[in-house]
């Protein structure tokens, strides 16, 4: 194993600047793969913070309530589209005003649960489901008023659709570009030690002998162009980190996660991010080097 | 042991290299291989080394049908077949030391054996002093002599010889057939090509006559003059 590692050593000394090249390329597709993976995560999160707020409240009027509230839950509930259905009485709704407001005596004096509407928080299980129980609402004897969040979520829904596909075309394009730029590297390699990789079939060594050292290379591009990926994200991710947690603060998973640099969550959130990049750096450096050998090494 | 069995190989549909050959070379002979240029004695060598496949028939080293032999067992025979060639075939980036220790490195040795292994192999052809020189610092005479310690360094039980002493003068010529004995003395089995008469007929080893792709003479006791057409002396 040392001689096969020692001569791939010796083969990135040999050809410093195509070694350069392809770990530049597999570095700079792990960089703009990252900050997409990143957003993409953030945006998923977000999303998924705000599908799981109600995202429809039905408004009952004075004279309906629990009888009424308790019927349309049954035909929401029927459509099986729905996650959860919260009643909420004339006196939980009083209680939620008053703990909204409880530092302003003067909004609670005149307020009595006679005056506010019962109501049911519906929580699709789909936001897509939101057009399809718009019709189930409508003409419901005793509603007085229905609140959508349809807006909002969809507007979500499409923002982290462009991002999750902008994302995953442009680090699929750079991948593919890596691939190759690591195995015509390769190539080059396989066809200037055309001599030497003869000689060393003719005194005997195997196969694998042969073919580990450039697998070695690729290994290496791949591995260094994404633990330099990884050090540059880490590093804005930590000067960004306050105004991130200003910006995302409100959804409480990355509010855990930002919440502190030392934090386990950071922490451990970043040290598996590095290995996943890890891993496909690995992945892509392997594999553009075992096509280049199935290419032009036949042994 | 070395067999052949009715083994012809052909280049294309036209160029027939050998034709119907059947030999056997027995664990422990030095065999000459000589004849004109094209008569098929590397293609003989290189049918051995499992770097050709016959068109027809068989060839065997020891255990291994070389027709059947798989492709990731070649190796395997490789290293039990050490090969000398005329153009040394050594590594211009590597200094002395380091192309012989390739033989060794590739099986696996450890870096004491390995630098004891070649140190020793250096001494048998007279290198020793220059274990750190690159090809290009060496005389014709001691890159062929880096090439043998390299094919020999691993302890093969064959050793070919094509040509081994077709570009040196015919003192360090002389030295190098010296060396092939020494390593035949101690069980190696040397089949050497040639064109070398003097040596052929100085040394006095089973001699194999190819021409046109054919033997035509297998003598136990050589003792040839070869000029153009090889003939017997009496």
């Amino acid at each position: 194993m040392n001689i096969i590692f020692s001569t791939t050593l010796k083969h990135l000394r040999r050809s410093p600047y195509q070694a350069l090249t392809a770990t530049i390329a597999m570095f700079l597709t792990f960089l703009l793969g990252s900050i997409f993976a990143l957003a993409s995560l953030a945006s998923a999160v977000t999303l998924k913070y705000f599908e799981s707020k109600p995202q429809i409240t039905v408004f009952f009027n004075d004279k309906s309530g629990a009888a009424e509230a308790s019927t349309l839950q049954k035909t929401l509930e029927a459509t099986g589209k729905t996650i959860s259905i919260k009643y909420v009485s004339q006196e939980e709704a009083l209680a939620i005003y008053r703990e909204q407001n409880k530092n302003d005596p003067l909004l609670l004096e005149m307020v009595t649960a006679d005056i506010l509407p019962a109501s049911l928080e519906i929580t699709a299980a789909n936001p897509r489901n939101l057009t399809e129980l718009e019709p189930l609402l409508k003409n419901v004897p005793g509603v007085e008023e229905v609140v959508y969040q349809k807006d909002v979520v969809d507007a979500l829904i499409s923002w982290t659709r462009a991002i999750r596909w902008t994302g995953a075309t442009i680090a699929f394009l750079l991948a593919l570009n890596s691939l190759l730029i690591t195995l015509t590297v390769i190539s080059m390699k396989i066809a200037m030690k055309k001599e030497e990789l003869e000689i060393l079939n003719l005194v005997g060594a195997s196969p694998w002998f042969i073919r580990f050292p450039f697998i070695w290379e690729g290994i290496i591009y791949g591995l260094v162009g994404a633990t330099l990926a990884w050090i540059i994200v880490t590093g804005l991710l930590l000067w960004l980190r306050p105004v991130l947690l200003g910006f995302l603060g409100v959804i409480p998973e990355l509010q855990r996660i930002l919440a502190s640099s030392t934090g386990p969550e950071f922490i451990s959130g970043i040290l598996i991010f590095g290995g996943l990049l890890a891993a496909v750096g690995i992945f892509l450096g392997a594999f553009g080097s075992m096509l280049a050998l199935a290419r032009y090494l036949k042994l | 042991m070395i067999r052949f069995e009715d083994v012809t190989k052909r280049f294309g549909s036209r160029t027939c290299a050998l034709s119907d050959i059947s030999v056997k070379i027995s664990d422990g002979e030095f065999v000459f291989l000589i004849g004109p240029s094209g008569a098929g004695k590397t293609t003989l060598l290189r049918l051995i080394i499992r770097d050709l496949v016959p068109s027809s028939g068989h060839v065997w080293v020891d255990e291994w049908d070389l027709r059947k032999i798989a492709k990731s067992q070649i190796y395997l025979l490789r290293r039990k077949v050490g090969m000398i060639f005329q153009d040394f075939k050594l590594l211009s980036e590597r200094t002395l030391f380091e192309n012989v220790s390739l033989a060794l490195e590739i099986f696996g040795k450890k870096p004491p054996e390995i630098e004891k292994g070649v140190m020793d192999i250096l001494a048998l052809v007279g290198l020793a002093d220059k274990r750190h020189h690159f090809p290009a610092q060496l005389s014709a005479g001691e890159m062929q002599r880096a090439g043998i310690a390299r094919a020999i360094v691993g302890g093969p039980k064959i050793l070919l010889a094509d040509e081994p002493t077709g570009n040196l003068d015919p003192q360090t010529a002389r030295s190098i057939v010296d060396i092939l004995q020494e390593v035949n003395k101690i069980g190696t089995t040397v089949v050497m090509a040639t064109h070398n008469a003097g040596i052929v007929n100085d040394i006095k080893k089973r001699t194999l006559l190819l021409e046109e792709g054919k033997i035509i003479h297998d003598e136990t006791k050589g003792h040839y003059s070869v000029s153009g057409k090889i003939k017997k002396k009496s």
